[in-house]
């Protein structure tokens, strides 16, 4: 791999200039490799949620920034995230991506045993291990907990580096989006509902999620999905009352005026949510049981304050992003420059009437799906703009949609109009600010 | 009990269905389903329902509807370069005759092949048809396609298995 950043950070500064960003930023390969060991091992990122692993012994493995690690539940009820990787000879403990592991995790290869904690429990013959100084070698460590854990209403996090900010310095109030879709359950809680969408993108994983808070796109690449159902249902009479799917997909193809009216709030770190004032789940159908259910756990005025927040999607960067007011997640997992796995999973709002269930699984099914009209022309456009940037004529991405110069070098956290750029130059700050550190522990 | 149909009856529809996608007369294909009718594709291995738990596909004749409609408009960018596929179908196998009360079911398994220009994916699978009679015509009232592979990773799956 060609060295043309790795030690050069002015190098990396030149790749954003505020209004427009450089193509290597999506295309190169030692970014990307940068991008892992210093962006996505730095910044907090999402593992799983708790509901995944409710009893002692079950797991969930999955891999990050090409970590392999484990979530795990151990005796005493704590939730723990390990790196899946024997002490032995490297080997991944855990083969399958979830299910329940017993009192104790065994190595596949030489039968190295562990406690649910982590800690090296047995070796076979350990005689031969007298004398060798075993105790005292990495090995003694068993299976390392990673540096920094934090969950937040179910939802785990994870630092990869020793050194960084705390989970609160990295989300700020953009946290207040995973708040809002757990009050949303009468009981406060949720659960995973079963296994997720899982959606190959081949595409480099910054265009999908500069996708979620991109307003300028619904009417024009989902103008065949959505403008579709919109024309199927227009003779339809005033007072007929809409099929879910069809209230599902009408607001996709909304006017440019609702798109900017919706609002952006950016956040430090790369976060950001569209849908301030109100987004494309506010026109839903009301559902009377549910709501009476809302005031009976937290009194009317609470609820309504709870329900008429509506966000659209929060971008937590780099590594998911969040659908509250339909309880969808998606998971964003990097594997190359220019392929990222997306995996959409439904929550259930514990204590909430089965229609909101079914409500989440129609929008995650007709959004997220590999097999979902509007996700193929999504999916369509990131992959012509990763073809695309290898035109050798202009290197340089516009992101300048009312960008202020003056504004934003002030500080770009606050409300801006729903159809500006500014959540991508918040990415690309973001970004430039991890990427010019030298990738150390710091 | 008179069965739904004879069994050649049933199976000719089997043989049908996949040649009408495989030729795109997808308003043809429409025509094969009951006013009721679903396709459903599971995510998950031995899936309960499509209403509590994520779904590849699910799609009631609106849904479907939409999606035909759409390969057809000059908006859908990502056929624009238009993808084609071919279904290969072992003999289907008559797992219920029905009866007045109950419908056919037939086990088909597959292999599905859909080609974009230079894009090529393979899939394999089994696929439930439940039969019923509507007046003269036997119609599709369920079509559950279990992908071997339905809980990887998949690339844009554009057409109708």
């Amino acid at each position: 791999m060609v060295n043309r950043f790795h030690d050069n950070p002015s190098a990396i500064r030149g790749l954003f200039r505020g209004g427009e960003v450089h193509r290597d930023v999506y295309i190169d390969e030692e970014l990307f490799a940068l991008e892992m060991d210093r962006l996505w091992r730095t910044g907090w990122v999402y593992v799983g949620h708790d509901s995944q692993v409710p009893a002692p012994g079950d797991y969930y493995a999955t891999e990050i920034a090409g970590q392999p690690l484990l979530m795990i539940r151990s005796q005493d009820g704590e939730l723990r995230v390990l790196y899946n990787r024997c002490a032995h000879r490297g080997a991944k403990v855990v083969s399958a991506v979830s299910g329940n592991c017993g009192g104790i995790l065994r190595c596949p290869y030489h039968g190295w045993t562990y406690r649910l904690d982590g800690t090296l429990r047995t070796v076979p013959l350990r005689a031969g291990y007298a004398g060798t100084g075993l105790e005292e070698s990495s090995a003694a460590l068993g299976l390392a907990a990673v540096p920094a854990l934090a969950v937040h209403r179910g939802f785990v996090f994870v630092r990869l580096s020793r050194e960084g900010r705390t989970f609160r310095e990295y989300f700020g109030d953009s946290i207040s989006s995973i708040d809002n879709l757990a009050d949303r359950s009468p009981s406060g809680r949720l659960e995973i509902v079963g296994a997720p969408l899982r959606y190959l993108h081949e595409c480099n994983w910054k265009l999908f999620i500069e996708n979620l808070n991109d307003t300028m796109h619904p009417m024009v690449a989902h103008e065949s999905s959505a403008g579709t159902a919109r024309d199927l249902w227009k003779n339809q009479p005033a007072e007929a009352r809409k099929p879910m799917v069809i209230e599902q997909f009408l607001p996709f193809v909304s006017s440019y005026d609702f798109f900017d009216k919706m609002g952006v709030k950016i956040f430090d770190h790369g976060h950001s949510y569209t849908g301030v004032n109100f987004s494309i789940h506010s026109s839903y159908s009301a559902m009377p049981e549910y709501e009476a259910a809302m005031e009976q756990a937290y009194g009317a005025e609470r609820a309504r304050a709870i329900l008429q927040e509506i966000r659209h999607n929060t971008v937590f960067y780099p590594s998911l992003t969040v659908k509250g007011a339909i309880q969808t997640i998606r998971v964003v997992r990097p594997l190359a420059v220019d392929r990222t796995l997306v995996e959409s999973y439904t929550l259930r709002l514990v204590g909430a009437p089965e229609a909101l269930l079914e409500r989440s699984i129609t929008y995650n099914r007709l959004i997220n799906s590999p097999a979902s009209v509007v996700g193929h022309d999504d999916m369509h456009c990131y992959r012509q703009i990763q073809e695309g940037l290898a035109g050798g004529v202009n290197e340089w991405v516009s992101v300048c949609r009312n960008y202020s110069p003056s504004g934003e070098d002030a500080g770009i956290a606050g409300i801006y109009n729903g159809t500006s750029e500014v959540s991508v130059r918040g990415q690309f700050r973001a970004w430039i600010a991890a990427m010019v550190s030298d990738g150390q522990e710091r | 009990m008179s069965p739904v149909a004879g069994d050649q009856e049933l199976i000719d529809l089997v043989y049908a269905e996949a040649r009408l996608i495989d030729e795109k007369r997808l308003e043809e294909w429409y025509e094969l389903y009951a006013e009721d009718g679903h396709y459903w594709m599971p995510l998950t291995r031995g899936q309960q329902s499509p209403a509590s738990e994520n779904s590849l596909m699910y799609e009631d004749k609106l849904l479907l509807q939409v999606r035909i409609r759409r390969l057809a408009s000059a908006n859908a960018h990502s056929q624009a370069q238009p993808s084609w596929c071919q279904h290969v179908l072992q003999a289907p196998s008559i797992e219920d005759r029905g009866s007045i009360t109950r419908v056919a079911v037939l086990r088909t398994a597959f292999l599905y092949v859909e080609s974009r220009r230079d894009d090529q994916q393979v899939y394999a699978g089994v696929a439930w048809h439940h039969l019923k009679r509507a007046g003269e015509r036997l119609v599709i009232l369920l079509k559950r396609v279990e992908l071997v592979n339905c809980e990887a990773a998949l690339p844009s799956l554009q057409l109708f298995v």
